[in-house]
């Protein structure tokens, strides 16, 4: 994973509370064995209608050029454990997340892709959700978002997920590293 | 417990065996676990990481296998081989095959007997046991749960973590009990009662929690009602459900293929005998229900914790995400939902495909047709439960009603094998998930227990399965 770089771009906003992985991306499309391409289906079925056409819904025309951050309504993320939400949207052009609240399973696979979720208070979510389109700043480094015309706030992120984000820090890595550990924890086991 | 150790729950005492080390505050902790379970879906990338890495699986004996989210339901003869809906699909289940046979993993797939829904065979086969750390990548992993074990979902990047290493990165997470004082009413079953405590606490109720089930009504439901319960724990947003192991989980798990056999048997109970929460363990949140308060549930929006009374109407909604389920799901406040017109019933996946919610079903059905223009299917989590279905004759039972008895798999439940509903179609589905689309872009699911379901197949629409007058209830 490459290292994350604070970064402005402006937010997207997607006001609906508790979107669920399976909007994200529909369990249709997880037959796949890899992970790259999976961009064309992120909100698939909010971006197309059942003859594949595209729909009105503003997802469709987005240039995610200069729309990297995504802000959802509270909840976001939830339902399943699929690594391919995070895949998807990080294919689809976005790098961070911010919402009130944010779903633990797509919250950890989110950070360790590269997609930054942000927590953010519930009155500067608010204040985002209802201004479309703010240009917004994020400092991971510092754990700062600065919100142009908008409330600025601080975030939290796990520490070793901060470190790995910055450092581009591998975990696999970390725990191979504690392979004599683990051994003895299995010695221990019987 | 020696008498100054400060009173652990179940959840403590699971974690503080598995920590090969333990947090500190720049790193995780990490986690032992003791059986891996694994699907087509969300390993082949997680197999691929290992394979680039050159890297091998640590522990494939404490690694299982099988096949269930992309394998179609439909009986085939063996010379065609299955019918998968996608080449794609196809290739899904054949990399887990290789991908099995090059890691040394034992894989249930087509030809063995214990295939089925990756959370209905662990505990089949008793790999599923008590104090175990178990991990899956799917976020209904809780299901373990109901013997006493901390099981949970995790994604592809952590498949491939614990492919290489058993071992997870984790902080510890919160805890929360859920107690169900009382006694359940006749008609209310496991998934009532789970549809009525993610209603209470809502969809992100349990977020960054593990949340251990107690209380009379929990004690007195059977193993697989509690797996049920701790099954939908991921829709309350909790990492994790538990039930401490009693009797019934020994019963259950006595002689299975996996379990201790013999003197090793009576040791594993004897330490088994020690996971409970003991008096004065805390918990971040407690939240108390009464039993005998519920009735039979339906969910009326695209969130699961929209489950109500049967009896009750839809509730008035204010929120624009709420008005706009009710919106997709055609139905209007005030109104009952009893009555809505049903096109499919889908009875099966993780949730209630075993062999005690496929005889609920039966109950309701024996006798009785499905209604004209109902599509019912009936998909058994297992080619064990299926057996044992037949041997009770209620794929009969199913049949002379007109329902379609289906091979194991997860179905209907999350579409994506060909079994799915038409755009606009009403499901009565015994799955966990009501999601806008779950079931097929523009489906609109209502979620209930099997009863709930074989009625609204018999009725044509939601109905009361308590009214269907010659049931009884045991
Ligand atoms: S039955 Fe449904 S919820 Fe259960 S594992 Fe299969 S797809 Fe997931």
């Amino acid at each position: 994973m490459s290292e994350f770089e604070n970064f402005q771009s402006r937010a997207f906003v997607l006001p609906q509370e508790d979107i669920d992985t399976d909007q994200i991306i529909p369990a249709r499309f997880l037959t796949t064995t890899s992970r790259a391409g999976l961009g064309a289906f992120a909100f698939h079925d909010w971006r197309f209608d059942r003859q594949g056409q595209p729909t009105a819904h503003p997802l469709v025309s987005l240039d995610t050029s200069s729309f990297q951050i995504l802000v959802g309504g509270r909840n976001f993320g939830c339902g399943s454990s699929r690594e391919h939400a995070p895949w998807a949207l990080l294919d689809f052009g976005f790098k961070a997340v911010i919402s009130s609240e944010i779903a633990d399973i797509f919250r950890s696979n989110a950070a360790r892709n590269g997609l930054l979720p942000i927590v953010a208070p519930a009155e500067a979510h608010a204040w985002l959700l209802h201004n479309p389109g703010a240009a917004v700043t994020i400092d991971l480094a510092g754990q700062s978002v600065q919100v142009e015309g908008g409330p600025s706030f601080s975030f939290d992120i796990e520490p070793f997920a901060r470190h790995c984000l910055l450092e581009g820090t591998d975990p696999l890595g970390f725990l191979l590293a504690r392979r004599a550990a683990i051994q003895a924890h299995e010695a221990r086991m019987t | 417990m020696s008498p100054d150790a400060p009173p652990r729950s179940l959840f403590d005492k699971i974690w503080d065996a598995h920590l090969v080390e333990t947090e500190a505050p720049q790193t995780p902790g990490v986690v032992y676990i003791d059986l891996h379970l694994v699907h087509e879906v969300t390993s082949p990338q997680a197999f691929a990481e290992l394979e680039a890495r050159d890297l091998a699986v640590r522990r494939p004996d404490r690694t299982l296998a099988t096949i269930d989210h992309a394998t179609p339901t439909l009986a085939f003869d063996p010379a065609d081989g299955p019918a998968y809906a996608s080449d794609a699909a196809r290739k899904q289940v054949e990399t887990l095959g290789e991908n099995c046979r090059r890691h040394g993993i034992t894989l249930h797939g087509w030809d063995s007997p214990h295939r089925g829904v990756v959370h209905v065979i662990g505990p089949e086969l008793g790999a599923t046991q008590p104090g175990m750390t178990i991990v899956c990548g799917d976020s209904h992993t809780a299901t373990h749960g109901a013997f006493g074990a901390l099981a949970f979902g995790i994604g592809t990047t952590e498949v491939g973590h614990v492919l290489a290493t058993q071992c997870l990165l984790q902080r510890k997470p919160r805890s929360m009990r859920v107690t169900v004082d009382g006694e359940a009413p006749d008609g209310v079953s496991a998934k009532d009662i789970i549809l009525a405590i993610i209603a209470e606490i809502g969809v992100d109720g349990g977020t960054g929690c593990v949340i251990e089930y107690a209380g009379e009504a929990i004690e007195a439901l059977d193993m697989e009602g509690r797996m049920t319960v701790c099954n939908m724990s991921i829709e309350a947003g909790a990492r994790a459900g538990m039930i401490a192991p009693d009797e019934k989980t020994f019963a259950w798990l006595e002689g299975r293929q996996h379990a201790p056999q013999g003197e090793a048997w009576e040791a594993a109970k004897q330490s088994w005998s020690q996971l409970f929460s003991d008096p004065g363990a805390k918990f971040d949140r407690e939240v108390r229900l009464n039993a005998a308060d519920l009735a039979p549930m339906v969910t009326w929006g695209t969130a699961p914790d929209t489950g109500i009374a049967i009896t009750a109407p839809v509730p008035q909604e204010t929120t624009a995400s709420r008005k706009k389920a009710l919106d997709y799901m055609q139905l209007k406040p005030g109104e009952a939902v009893t009555g809505a017109r049903v096109d499919q019933v889908f009875i099966g996946s993780c949730t209630n495909s075993r062999i005690s919610d496929l005889r609920d079903a039966a109950r309701i059905m024996q006798g009785r047709r499905v209604a004209d223009g109902v599509r019912a299917l009936i998909v058994p989590g297992s080619v064990a439960v299926q057996k044992q279905a037949e041997a009770e004759g209620l794929d009969q039972v199913f049949r002379q009603a007109g329902a379609q008895w289906r091979e194991p798999g997860c179905s209907m439940c999350i579409a994506m094998n060909g079994d799915r509903g038409e755009p606009g179609e009403l499901v009565v589905s015994t799955s966990n998930r009501n999601f806008e689309g779950r079931q097929g872009p523009g489906v609109r699911t209502i979620l209930a227990s099997p009863a709930t379901a074989a009625a609204a197949a018999i009725a044509g629409a939601v109905a009361d399965p308590r009214q269907l007058a010659e049931v009884e209830y045991v």
